[in-house]
């Protein structure tokens, strides 16, 4: 007979205290998003433009000294940039947590500084003082979104420490979470869960599937991110986004964390 | 070609005689799928002789009024047919379920017909099974169920808590994976596979590169065999660990939920640390890796504590009355039905079924490595379950051999595609046998890739073991199944 009870309580707490411990988030090693540093790139080369799945990576004139930039909520963290590029411009970075309130603030902009977004962040902060509760929504995803959001119970991030909890039910729930490339078969059970929930509701994109229609983007059953369905209310690009970048994204929502990345410029 | 594989023409009315011949002499047939040669359509029959033989390709021309439904002989086909029907348009005579399967009911243009603008097929309605009679009740659940799932729906047939009929709907999830690495360079499609069920990551990448390897003619340098043995088997490690959090978890032993996520967790925290990502993406490319991997230098220390600790975990399991008898007798898979339906990986394993591609065909570094092979006979959610526990316990041996056997040198070899080329490539996931069927075009583009996933054929198996059950158990039989949507879905 196993006493499991007992195995329990000597196994003690093996939570993090992140993101209060601030390096306690379990992700050291973790590869992220790439980063365009200064230079100029060799003569006529478009490597990192052709070599990136996702269309993630274009040229505009002043978008850095070599005019490239990555729009991050297409991007799926593959690395194959960094690996084509002949000069150290496109860098390997550790920056993985990239939940923003504003799509826009994910790509470049010329512009800093989005004041909606911050008023927006302010009426949800009064509200969710105490709990959160999320219903999630599998939308066409590659199952790697789940194992990662899964993630979150588990006794390392132990979610329910934050006041975040997941719901069965769509009538209880704050917070929409939706993974996946949004198949045609999925929409219209998303957009049933969606109306199921009181108001005032939030809607949140976790995964770049979601956020822009990821790796499956222009398939024939897919659809090309979720702001095209419902308004949303944070984006959180990564393939899969690990449960740290997912539980900062989580807290943004809430007012209690800030956002990493400002108008397409990791920190 | 291809050394490890035969391809054989064949005349459509020659199919039934060969395949009797095959299951009469222990064979299998793996999978079947169309693509198209010089713009006529092609069917390939993926024919497994038997431990140690090269795989056969029968293929056939299909002729203009379709082909015989070949599923009342190997009845795992009936699925690959359907598919072959809802993406290709090509009709199959005589199915005994011709009903769509993959794309979503009623008009649609054949998404993997070349140039099939303007072809409209209307496909059946959507049919379930009629089940009517007194005190008979149904309930539809799903798609979007209770906690983080990924999303099918079910319908069950049932008087108070006995299961009548149970009718899965899947492919809601359908991305059309395949079509989209068509016209990708041979290393852009690496990123795709990777994609496909990125809980067998790694086995889709090994597998997607094991088949344009095979098509180039290139082989990778020893250390890059090993490494993707070693990633191979932490991927099976930590969803092997998954598994058990589940399988408690379904028979409410929270403790033991609790713990398993936990050793997952400690799992993928060491793949990040070992390849920098915490499911292993962005790895392996056509001829070897794309980047030399180090060991982090107190790597055996952490692998063996965490072999302790499984060990520890795993004989707890085992230990609790509750948990074993509520596995016992539940959700039992006959060798028959395994091996009619097409059942693979830790479930033909646990029907009595002996296969293992890591041990019958052997691939990567797995000669060396000899893995064993766990077998149990009982067909139940026990058998399913002690299965895993053997191979979990066998996977870190594999990984401790695999850190021995990694000598320093190249990690990766030219790998130059011949245009117009065909590959085959495979893969024990931790869930079972994978296989990649691809052809390459004059450009060496990907022209046509085909997935045969292992939940598709578990999906297939599954509900014979549900009708006429339980309504109590079900949660328990799903866990004990390990399944993947994405990977069926695709
Ligand atoms: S890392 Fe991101 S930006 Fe770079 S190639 Fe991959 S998807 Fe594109
Ligand atoms: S974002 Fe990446 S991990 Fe998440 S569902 Fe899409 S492909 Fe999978």
């Amino acid at each position: 007979m196993a006493f499991w009870t007992l195995f329990g309580l000597r196994k003690g707490s093996a939570s993090t205290k992140w993101p209060k411990a601030v390096d306690d988030h379990g992700q050291q090693g973790v590869l992220g998003m790439p980063k365009v540093l200064d230079g100029v790139c060799a003569e006529g080369c478009e490597a990192c433009i052709e070599a990136c799945p996702t269309q993630a990576i274009g040229r505009k004139e002043g978008a850095s000294q070599s005019g490239i930039f990555i729009d991050y909520g297409r991007c799926i963290t593959c690395q194959r940039c960094v690996e084509v590029c002949p000069e150290p411009i496109l860098q390997a970075s550790d920056t993985w947590a990239l939940g923003v309130r504003n799509r826009d603030e994910l790509c470049w902009q010329a512009a800093l500084q989005t004041p909606e977004a911050t008023e927006l962040g302010q009426r949800i902060q009064t509200r969710f003082r105490r709990s959160l509760h999320i219903r999630h929504v599998d939308a066409g995803s590659c199952g790697g979104c789940e194992s990662e959001l899964q993630a979150l119970n588990n006794p390392f991030y132990n979610l329910h420490r934050l006041g975040i909890y997941f719901t069965a039910s769509p009538r209880s729930a704050d917070l929409l979470l939706v993974t996946g490339a949004l198949t045609r078969s999925m929409l219209g059970p998303l957009r049933t869960t969606w109306e199921a929930m009181p108001e005032p509701r939030w809607v949140m994109a976790v995964g770049t599937c979601a956020v822009s229609g990821g790796i499956a983007e222009g398939g024939y059953t897919c659809g090309h991110g979720l702001d095209n369905e419902m308004p949303v209310d944070v984006y959180l690009p990564g393939c899969p986004p690990n449960p740290a970048a997912i539980i900062h994204a989580l807290l943004l929502l809430v007012g209690r964390s800030s956002q990493h990345i400002h108008a397409g410029r990791l920190p | 070609m291809s050394g490890q594989i035969q391809i054989r023409n064949m005349l459509v009315d020659d199919l039934p005689t060969a395949l009797n011949t095959l299951l009469a002499t222990g064979g299998r047939m793996q999978m079947a799928y169309a693509w198209f040669c010089d713009g006529q359509p092609r069917v390939c029959y993926l024919a497994a002789p038997g431990a140690g033989q090269a795989f056969e390709c029968w293929s056939v021309a299909v002729p203009s009024g379709g082909l015989p439904s070949l599923a009342s002989i190997a009845p795992l086909l009936g699925w690959y047919e359907r598919e072959i029907q809802d993406l290709v348009g090509i009709v199959f005579r005589n199915h005994p379920e011709p009903n769509p399967l993959v794309l979503e009911r009623g008009e649609h243009t054949p998404p993997l017909l070349p140039g099939a603008k303007g072809v409209v097929m209307t496909t059946a309605p959507h049919a379930l099974p009629e089940v009517e009679g007194e005190d008979i009740q149904e309930l539809d659940f799903g798609p979007v169920r209770a906690d983080v799932v990924e999303s099918a729906q079910f319908r069950f047939f049932y008087i108070g808590e006995r299961i009548l009929r149970y009718q899965p709907r899947l492919f809601l999830k359908h991305r059309g994976m395949e079509r989209r690495f068509q016209g990708l360079t041979t290393e852009a499609g690496v990123v795709v596979a990777e994609r496909v069920s990125a809980t067998a990551s790694l086995a889709h990448a090994l597998a997607y590169c094991q088949a344009i390897e095979d098509a180039a003619g290139c082989e990778p340098p020893p250390r890059a065999l090993v490494w993707r043995c070693l990633l191979a088997e932490l991927e099976r490690i930590y969803n092997h660990l998954h598994y058990f959090g589940h399988l408690a978890d379904a028979t409410t032993l929270k403790v033991g939920q609790a713990q398993g996520r936990w050793l997952e967790e400690q799992t993928k925290q060491l793949l990040a640390h070992v390849c920098g990502s915490r499911l292993p993406m962005n790895l392996l490319t056509p001829g070897g890796l794309r980047r030399d991997l180090q060991l982090p230098d107190d790597f055996a220390g952490q692998l063996a504590a965490l072999e302790k600790e499984t060990r520890y975990y795993l004989d707890m399991l085992s230990d609790t009355s509750s948990y074993i008898d509520r596995l016992q007798a539940t959700g039992v898979l006959s060798q028959q039905v395994a091996f009619d339906k097409g059942a693979t990986g830790p479930i033909e394993r646990a029907s009595g079924l002996d296969r293992d591609l890591r041990r019958d065909h052997p691939y990567a570094d797995y000669v060396m490595l000899a893995p064993e092979v766990a077998l149990r006979d009982a067909g139940d959610a026990l058998a399913r379950a002690e299965v895993r526990v053997e191979e979990l316990r066998h996977s870190f041996t594999l990984v401790e051999r695999a850190v021995g056997r990694l000598k320093p040198g190249e990690v990766c070899s030219t790998c130059v595609p011949r245009p117009d080329s065909f590959g085959l490539g495979w893969a024990e996931s931790p869930r079972g046998s994978l296989f990649y069927a691809i052809y390459l075009d004059q450009q060496t583009r990907l022209a046509r890739v085909k997935i045969k996933s292992p939940s598709y054929s578990n999906w297939r198996v599954f509900p014979f073991t549900v009708h006429d059950s339980n309504m109590m158990d079900y949660a328990i039989n799903e866990a004990s199944f390990g399944l993947s949507v994405a990977g069926c879905d695709r």
